[in-house]
């Protein structure tokens, strides 16, 4: 992975430890925010947090989607705007959680909440400041029409692009010269995006966005934070970023097997992905390479079996023999929990380009031990297998499988670099199937 | 330089490698005799490394490679070398890399890595280009510039770099993102057409440090390319300028191009599909927007994956009727030898070993004594004497037997520091010697004279029962034959009256817990015979230990044979070394401890006796 979102209150919590080395002496943040999970004890909240009782209160979910102004999602009024309470929040809380929603078209449940103070401003106040690192450098977003309208007055936004090797000074100057005009105090909000400047680039950010942005006198309040950060940057601002994870999009929570190879990838040096696209679908790939796996996926919708596509993932790096059991196991335990809708048996596509440097027979050997262990799984729901490999020791590893297959009984089909790497596919769902109906 | 700005590689190129990784040094080792060139790589440099040189095989033969501590040691010592093969890991690439830039002599880098920060990436990247130099990666397997360097992996193995025609150039420029479809690709191309003049795979992050577009104006120029092939993915926007280039006759040549990841639409760009680049992130970046977009720019883009091979023949066949491309005869290509432990893991080749080991096992995923794995010897509550048993003798001992090891250990690991080897112990680490140093020395006192008795007895006892000698008979014998006082019997204080406590133990445990104690019996017979001459010339606790060890085997059913075999390698002496060394230790440890000066010994302590020799 690369880029990936934070929770509100991660990007929040990060500022507020980071502040004092990049925004101290100069501005003050005063950091109130709490993080509700569906673990949260609510009645501990006031004795940990004493300030909930002595303020108004903001409350919405935080979950990586936004708009949820517009979505009617932030509870900031019971009657007039600044008078929630602490126990209206809880009950507002207590109702929204678990409840299911849509964002996009995607269903998920409510689960995560932050709990702020209701900071009293006006609309004039709200300002606008956004970095993205991109293709041409680091681009800088100001404007001073913040809140949930920014992207209606986009034509007031000042866009400026920085360098990617500009220096410290260019960079100030470039920020200088492009405050927009409708910023009342431009010293102050110029010194801000300065320093909030190096902070993004210090800690790797690839995007980060405070709308709206209240600044009062050397009071700043990030009213809504939304960022992503480099997730390879862990060995060079992890110690910044302190504890942190990094939440699935919305309503794409990860079931506890795509959570379980997260977490061997995490721990190997080579790669291991798995994401469940349809647990009752009839096709199940096992795909080495990471551009392969594309392919392979491509190739079962143009055939007109995505529905099917029961999963997208891929292994490379020259996993060891454990490794590609353990991963080669999870697919198998979801691919044998029931037989097809259909009837027909599943569709296993084993399949790889030419490895450069994986080792084919150590891989493949992985791939036969977690077969010798649901061979009577896999009978049972019915599994027809098609295997395509080269690379380092490809001659032996196909040999294996095709003996492993055939010793259990299990029915398997096996080519080499000399057929055409998706060729499988096609004679799996089409040719094999044509076959089968005329008999 | 001599070759044109438009090549990165030639036959000529000399490299210098960063990390020492041997598998895929070899490699490019491998593919340079293959394609009957020089050596490329000239250097490794490797910071944590002390040798100063690194064997590898060209050919049959065996090159030294030098290994420097730094970019800047090895540019220095090899200008020659322009490219930089940068294996560093995630953590390390990125300052190898902007430290190389630098130096002038560098023009291209690959880099390997996967999992560098994209905004290192990105700096990597402007600075090679306002320097006018090349970075290949990063996340790649690197590229082939066919029949003249091969970087690192790409290619993957000797059979498949022959059969795809990787080693002699071919009509086609490849440019990927994905090292393991550069390497099929190769395959389509060889077997479609005549082969690549040139593969780069650019890697799967979001900013590659070149791209494609800056691969197919090299390939535009070099006039061997006839056509090129593009394969894109879902996910920014490179491919774009790609089809600008196209639509604006910056290139001419034909080009088939195809972006992978059509299958992102039907997910609603929830799904991660492949690389870390390969994530739409609008309407533009889908893979099928892409690929209309090239395609209405000029390029020739098959209707899938699954059509490419099809449509490469094509294009390929058209340039050849035009004259444009003409059949290339196929160069010799030499034998490369087989890598030893590869044919070995195939059972194609066999060599007679030098050393046989019975004993333990460091092979599997766990080592193993005498064929149990150390955790169960930990698990099932093993002790030290079973260890014993298991590593000198290959046998899982029973608990008697078990048991009275671990009393004789706990017996013989100490007699005070006045013994000969522990006084050498305390002597040594009083001059200041190390651990190791000082219990050598006290070791090295271990023999006839001190400690040696438990073998002897052991032997002589051993032979005069198993001859049949009346213990008389046998007393007579060690004074007039052999000439030597019985080993294992006298004491320098204890007699009958006052027995030695620690025989009395051994003696009773023996008794009660032995299937049999002949020797001992027979041990006894002798004493009664010795002591009735002096009182204090008792069987010993060496003696006692010596006798006990052959009632021991004997009972584990070893022949006379065996047994005499165990005496004769030391076995039984081992018992008192492993033992021993127990109090040696303890001695070294308190002098270190007691922090004492170097010992010298009083000269009034010393008779000296010096004379002159007689003058001749």
């Amino acid at each position: 992975m690369a880029q990936r979102g934070i929770r509100e209150f991660d990007a929040k919590r990060i500022l507020a430890k980071n502040w004092n080395d990049y925004f101290g002496g100069e501005f003050e943040y005063d950091f109130k925010s709490i993080l509700i999970t569906p673990e949260t004890d609510l009645d501990k909240i006031p004795e940990e947090h004493p300030w909930v009782k002595e303020t108004a209160l903001v409350a919405k979910p935080d979950m990586l989607f936004g708009k949820r102004g517009k979505l009617g999602l932030v509870l900031y009024k019971v009657n007039t705007p600044g008078d929630v309470t602490w126990e209206d929040a809880k009950k507002w809380i207590k109702e929204k959680m678990g409840e299911e929603i849509e964002i996009k078209g995607v269903k998920g449940k409510l689960t995560h909440f932050i709990v702020e103070p209701f900071i009293p401003h006006e609309q004039k106040d709200e300002y606008y400041v956004a970095m993205t690192l991109s293709d041409q450098g680091d681009k800088i977003f100001m404007s001073a029409f913040g809140g949930i309208d920014v992207e209606e007055n986009w034509d007031k936004v000042r866009e400026v692009t920085i360098p990617i090797l500009a220096s410290e000074e260019e960079a100030f100057k470039l920020i200088e010269e492009n405050i927009p005009e409708e910023i009342e105090d431009k010293k102050t909000y110029a010194e801000f995006v300065k320093r909030l400047y190096k902070y993004f680039k210090d800690l790797h950010f690839a995007y980060l966005e405070i709308n709206p942005l209240v600044l009062k006198g050397n009071k700043v309040f990030p009213l809504d934070m939304v960022a992503r950060l480099d997730d390879t940057a862990q060995f060079v601002a992890g110690r910044k970023w302190g504890e942190i994870t990094f939440p699935a999009g919305f309503g794409r929570e990860l079931t506890p097997e795509e959570k379980y190879i997260k977490e061997l990838d995490e721990k190997s040096g080579a790669s291991l992905k798995l994401t469940i696209l349809n647990p009752e679908g009839r096709v199940w790939l096992l795909i080495a390479g990471g551009g392969a796996s594309v392919v392979y996926s491509d190739t079962v919708a143009d055939l007109g079996f995505v529905k099917e596509l029961a999963n997208y993932g891929e292994y490379s790096g020259n996993p060891s023999r454990t490794e590609t059991r353990e991963y080669v196991k999870t697919l198998f335990d979801l691919m044998t929990r029931q037989k097809h809708k259909s009837g027909k048996p599943k569709i296993l596509i084993i399949g790889g380009a030419i490895a450069n440097f994986t080792d084919v027979a150590k891989t493949f050997d992985g791939i036969i031990d977690a077969m010798k262990e649901y061979a009577d799984k896999l009978k049972e729901v019915g599994v027809k297998i098609y295997v395509r490999r080269g690379g380092p020791n490809y001659e032996i590893g196909l040999a294996r499988i095709k003996k492993a297959a055939e010793e259990l009984g299990l029915p398997i089909e096996v080519y080499g670099p000399e057929t055409h790497m998706t060729a499988i596919v096609k004679k799996a769902l089409v040719d094999d199937e044509k076959a089968e109906s005329a008999s | 330089m001599a070759k044109p700005s438009y090549l990165l590689f030639d036959r000529n190129t000399k490299a210098i490698f960063w990390n020492l990784n041997p598998n895929a040094i070899q490699r490019m080792l491998d593919y340079d005799y293959l394609v009957g060139r020089s050596p490329s790589i000239v250097a490794i440099v490797a910071p944590t490394q002390t040798r100063k040189f690194e064997k590898f095989f060209y050919g049959t033969s065996e090159i030294l490679i030098p290994i420097y501590r730094s970019t800047q040691e090895a540019a220095e010592a090899h200008p020659e070398a322009d490219v930089l093969v940068n294996f560093a890991s995630f953590r390390t690439a990125y300052k190898v890399t902007m430290e190389a830039l630098d130096i002038p002599t560098i023009r291209t880098i690959a880099i390997t890595a996967e999992g560098i920060p994209e905004r290192f990436a990105l700096e990597m990247r402007e600075k090679a280009k306002s320097l006018g130099k090349w970075i290949i990666g990063p996340a790649t397997v690197g590229g082939i510039s066919a029949g003249a360097f091969r970087i690192g992996n790409a290619g993957g193995t000797l059979q498949n770099i022959v059969n795809a025609k990787l080693h002699r150039p071919g009509s086609v420029g490849l440019v990927t993102r994905s090292g393991g479809l550069f390497n099929e690709l190769s395959n389509v191309i060889a077997r479609n057409a005549d082969g690549i003049v040139e593969g780069i795979a650019i890697g799967g992050d979001r900013f590659p440090g070149s791209d494609f577009l800056d691969h197919l104006l090299r390939f535009q120029e070099n006039p061997q390319v006839k056509f090129m092939i593009m394969l894109g993915e879902v996910g920014g926007e490179l491919e774009y300028k790609v089809a600008e280039a196209i639509a604006s006759g910056k290139i001419t040549k034909p080009v088939i191009a195809w972006c992978i990841g059509t299958i992102a639409k039907h997910f609603g760009g929830e799904v991660q599909f492949g690389h870390a680049g390969a994530k739409a992130g609008a309407e533009r970046e889908t893979a099928d927007a892409k690929n209309q977009a090239l395609r209405e720019a000029g390029a020739l883009v098959p209707k899938s994956f699954n059509d490419l091979p099809e449509l490469i023949k094509g294009v390929y066949e058209e340039l050849k009727a035009k004259g444009e491309i003409t059949e290339i005869e196929e160069p010799e290509v030499p034998p490369i030898p087989e890598d030893y432990n590869k044919l070995r893991a195939q059972g194609r080749v066999r060599r007679p070993s030098h050393f046989v080991c019975t004993i333990s096992d460091d092979r599997g995923e766990e080592a193993t004594y005498c064929g149990i794995p150390i955790s169960e010897v930990v698990e099932k509550g093993y002790s030290i004497a079973d260890v014993i048993g298991l590593l000198w003798f290959k046998r899982k001992f029973p608990k008697w037997a078990s048991d009275f090891i671990d009393m004789v250990i706990k017996i013989v690991a100490d007699h005070g520091p006045a013994v000969s080897g522990a006084h050498n112990a305390r002597v040594t680490a009083r001059a200041g010697k190390d651990l190791m140093s000082a219990l050598a020395t006290a070791i090295l006192t271990i023999g006839p004279r001190f400690g040696g008795a438990i073998d002897g007895a052991a032997k002589y006892f051993k032979m005069a029962k198993d001859k049949g000698m009346d213990p008389y008979e046998f007393v007579e014998y060690m004074k007039n034959v052999e000439k030597k006082n019985i080993p294992g019997i006298g004491h320098r204080i204890k007699s009958v009256k006052n027995p030695d406590k620690r025989v009395e133990l051994l003696k009773n445990y023996a008794k009660k817990h032995f299937p049999s104690t002949e020797y001992l019996d027979y041990a006894l017979e002798v004493e009664k015979v010795t002591t009735a001459k002096k009182e204090n010339l008792i069987l010993n606790v060496d003696g006692t230990i010596g006798v006990l060890l052959v009632d021991m085997f004997k009972a584990l059913g070893y022949s006379d044979k065996e047994i005499d075999e165990l005496i004769e390698a030391g076995a039984f002496n081992a018992f008192f070394v492993l033992g021993r060394s127990i109090g040696f230790i303890g001695h070294i440890l308190d002098e270190k401890r007691l922090g004492m000066p170097l010992y010298r010994h009083p000269w009034d302590d010393i008779l000296y006796i010096v004379e002159r020799p007689e003058e001749e």
